[in-house]
């Protein structure tokens, strides 16, 4: 009388269902349909949500890119990393690029100002993690993501790598500072 | 001819290549969990600030090590061992095509040492993803595939075994529910590996120079049907053994054949669309896709593992309460075995692997929700719940029975196997929370140094996620031991055990040959269908289970409150679109 | 003298339970559907990515 013999009746399929099962898989199938709907809801009525806009590109393609952003928009240079700073104007395209190990450039946004940000790896897979806000995107090589931010606190921000890129990884710290405006 | 003996205590049936199969994946699943906990060892005292034990490369390298030898070598050896024994045994059947399945265990061993020894070299440090354009030596990625190859193998014996079994009618009726969730697990192991073959030979060319470009995001899709739908067999194979377990321990049968069955035809069909869980934050895929996907279509296998959460510990109060244990809600499970630990460790493995396992599997793989946790250590918290907990916990639990069933020999120093599953759970149990709540404050995977000394910018983490990194730690350290724990039993069994009569003891394993005596049964009975039962009424208004149902209701609780946590978390930071 | 035997004939089991009953027909709907909802569906969507400009 065991779940390792043969079913006790040669027809199981039609030995009739527990009260209790059945009323347990009715409760758990609302609740898997209410977890499924919440997502497509999150897309219509939430703030947080990912688009897929994106592009297939190379290094040398969106390192060029970013190269322009940063001559056009640069206003100085970090003295701690020699990376530069960029300031680009509200509600404009934005650029960030990974590479070993490096975010570039630094970000200086300004406060409730909605950017779309464009960011791409230059050799490996990196990760954008970024601290303390916790929001986290894979950055893969040959594809150029493009995601709409609008930071709603101002402070220093910091970019982690959380992608595995070798043995430079905790290294590769960038930053992106929000200004009141 | 196929020669079987019976097992006096149990009643099994054991066809001698069959049984020799089972011991050797067995033992070698175990050897690669020795290896994996060892090198689990230096993981957890690199993570743990405070300590930082390992150099930055040795670290990437033992982490490496450590998530193929635990994720891939030793659950997979273990479950083709399972495979065996639900289609053999069971079935009372002798095993399809023996010669091939120990060629499959061949190319799975050669396999895995010609991989361990590609990382141990140095030069393919690229974790167990091994993303490309990142490259490992070219016979890293050979290791995978003849490892594979043989797993396949295994898959197809255990399918052949099936086949012989119903034209030799050796059981009545439908095959047992645990040989139907080893097809289930078998199934998606068939999948798994066809999609490991077509990314990994391709990466293999490249690796020596046939190919020159992979492109980085298709590879990430198609590992992810490997590297998910592997952790899914574990999933299938370990609530198999839970109903295995219940039934040899408290002769349970399932509560309804029909809803166990469906559920697990629920998996067969939507688990291992879950690979899209890693995918949800990747550049240019479409929201239908990530929503299709992540969700198993409409979350269709949680509801599968929802089910399983009631029938099996439904089964086993069912069981109970027919032996008398009708007080209350809880005697059922309050006089269950506590101090057996294949009892303890199935018991852990289900609570564990539902209650903290399954519900943060189902948050973090929901498509916004994934934005505030990819790649942060909340990710491994997780599935050390699924697979190191839920899996091998499970899997553990099982050996206790084997060990006296499959290998005839007492437990040595039961009283270490006693307190394993104790001391296993409880550590792992500890770092897991304290992980789970380090990735919430954004501390990363795969990350050597939390502190990032030598960056050109700086970073501080806050305190408390320091703390948690430590608390994990020493829960962490705790697993280790209790790992050690099983494995100083299991080997101690084989080699000191005292050996049960009549002896089928360690040198059998390594294939010398027994008294002719032992195996003297041709073909066994035919296995008949399970006793009809006459119809007992517990508990009250048709739920036969009260207790269970309260226990689930309290999973649903603690899932419905802390999915509302997360929105409420997600919903706190950037917006962004 | 000849009687017919009257042998009752079982019961049909039902389609879902034959269905279950066969591993192999269960293995196929076990590998297509990740196949085609996960693995081609996915590799189409990466697949029509636009160029940057």
């Amino acid at each position: 009388m065991s779940s390792f013999l043969p079913p006790a009746d040669r027809i199981w399929w039609k030995v009739p269902v527990g009260r209790q099962e059945i009323v347990w898989i009715s409760i758990a199938l609302v609740w898997c349909l209410i977890m499924f709907f919440m997502m497509p809801y999150w897309h219509v009525y939430g703030k947080q949500n990912l688009s897929s806009e994106a592009y297939q590109t190379n290094a040398e393609k969106f390192g060029a890119s970013v190269e322009t952003f940063v001559e056009k928009y640069q206003t100085r240079i970090d003295e701690q990393s020699g990376i530069p700073v960029v300031t680009p104007p509200a509600g404009s395209d934005i650029y960030m690029l990974g590479r070993l190990w490096q975010w570039y450039p630094i970000l200086e946004l300004e406060k409730d100002k909605t950017y779309r940000l464009h960011l791409g790896s230059m050799d490996w897979n990196h990760g954008f993690s970024l601290q303390p806000v916790n929001i986290n995107l894979q950055v893969v090589p040959g594809y150029e993501m493009v995601i709409k931010i609008t930071p709603d606190q101002a402070g220093e921000y910091t970019v982690v790598c959380n992608e595995f890129c070798g043995i430079g990884h905790h290294t590769m710290v960038g930053k992106i500072y929000v200004k009141e405006n | 001819m196929a020669k079987f003996r019976v097992c006096p205590d149990s009643g099994f049936y054991f066809d001698k290549s069959a049984e020799s199969l089972m011991k050797v994946n067995a033992v070698a699943g175990a050897v690669f969990l020795l290896i994996a906990g060892i090198l689990a060892l230096g993981v957890i005292l690199t993570r743990w600030q405070e300590v930082h034990l390992l150099p930055a490369d040795l670290f990437y390298q033992v982490l490496t090590a450590h998530g193929i030898n635990a994720l891939i070598f030793w659950v997979i050896f273990f479950e083709i061992a399972i495979l065996y024994f639900a289609s053999s045994t069971l079935l009372r059947s002798r095993l399809a095509a023996p010669g091939w399945a120990w060629a499959g265990f061949a190319l799975m061993i050669i396999g895995a040492v010609m991989n361990n020894v590609a990382v141990l070299q140095g030069n393919s440090s690229v974790m167990m993803t091994s993303y490309v354009p990142m490259q490992a030596a070219p016979h890293f990625y050979l290791g995978l595939i003849l490892f594979a190859v043989g797993a396949l193998i295994g898959c197809f014996v255990f399918l052949g075994t099936l086949v012989i079994a119903k034209d030799d009618q050796t059981y009545q009726g439908s095959v047992p529910l645990v040989t139907f969730g080893a097809l289930t697990a078998c199934i998606i192991a068939i999948f798994t590996i066809a999609s490991g073959a077509i990314i990994l030979f391709p990466t293999f060319l490249w690796s020596i120079g046939y190919i020159n470009h992979i492109d980085a995001e298709m590879y990430r899709i198609i590992w992810w049907a490997l590297g998910h739908s592997s952790q899914q067999i574990n999933v299938a194979a370990h609530v198999s053994v839970w109903y295995l377990i219940i039934g040899i321990l408290f002769n349970a049968r399932p509560m309804s054949e029909k809803v166990s069955r469906f559920a697990f035809l629920l998996y067969i069909f939507f688990l291992q669309l879950a690979s899209a869980h890693h995918i949800l934050v990747d550049p240019g895929v479409s929201t239908e896709w990530k929503i299709f996907n992540t969700s198993y279509a409409m979350y269709l296998a949680v509801l599968a593992s929802m089910i399983h959460g009631l029938t099996v510990p439904g089964a086993m109060e069912v069981a109970q309460r027919g032996k008398g244990y009708t007080k209350g809600l809880f005697e059922w499970l309050r006089k269950a075995p506590w101090g057996n630990p294949v009892f303890s460790g199935f018991f852990f493995a289900l609570v564990i692997f539902g209650f903290i396992g399954g519900i943060t599997g189902v948050v973090m793989g929901t498509e916004q929700i994934n934005l505030i946790i990819h790649n942060t250590i909340y990710v491994p918290a997780h599935f050390h719940a699924t697979v190191a907990v839920g899996t091998t916990l499970t899997f553990m639990a099982l050996t206790y029975l084997l060990i006296p069933v499959l290998f005839r020999r007492a437990l040595f120093l039961p009283w270490v196997a006693k307190m394993q599953p104790y001391v296993f759970a409880g550590g792992m149990t500890i770092m897991i929370l304290f992980l789970l709540g380090a990735g919430t404050l954004g501390v990363s995977r795969r990350h050597w140094d939390m502190d990032f000394t030598g960056a050109a910018l700086s970073f501080e983490y806050p305190g408390t996620a320091y703390m948690m990194m430590a608390v994990g730690g020493i829960g962490g350290v705790l697993g280790v031991l209790g790992g050690a724990m099983y494995l100083v039993v299991t080997v101690g069994s084989l080699l000191f055990g005292k050996k049960l009569e009549p002896s089928a003891g360690l040198f059998q394993s390594f294939g010398v040959p027994l008294a002719a005596s032992a195996y003297n049964i041709d073909q066994p009975d035919q296995l008949q269908m399970a006793p009809k039962l006459a119809v007992e009424e517990h508990g009250s208004g048709g739920f036969e289970a009260p207790g269970t149902f309260v226990l689930a209701l309290a999973l649903l609780v603690c899932f419905v409150v802390y999915y509302a946590i997360n929105w409420d978390y997600l919903a706190s930071v950037w917006p962004m679109g | 003298m000849t009687e017919e035997i009257h042998i009752p004939k079982p019961e049909r089991i039902p389609f879902f339970q034959r269905m279950l009953d066969n591993p192999f027909l269960l293995l196929f709907i076990g590998v297509a559907m990740p196949t085609v909802f996960y693995v081609l569906w996915g590799v189409m969507e990466v697949a029509t990515i636009p160029i940057a400009k």
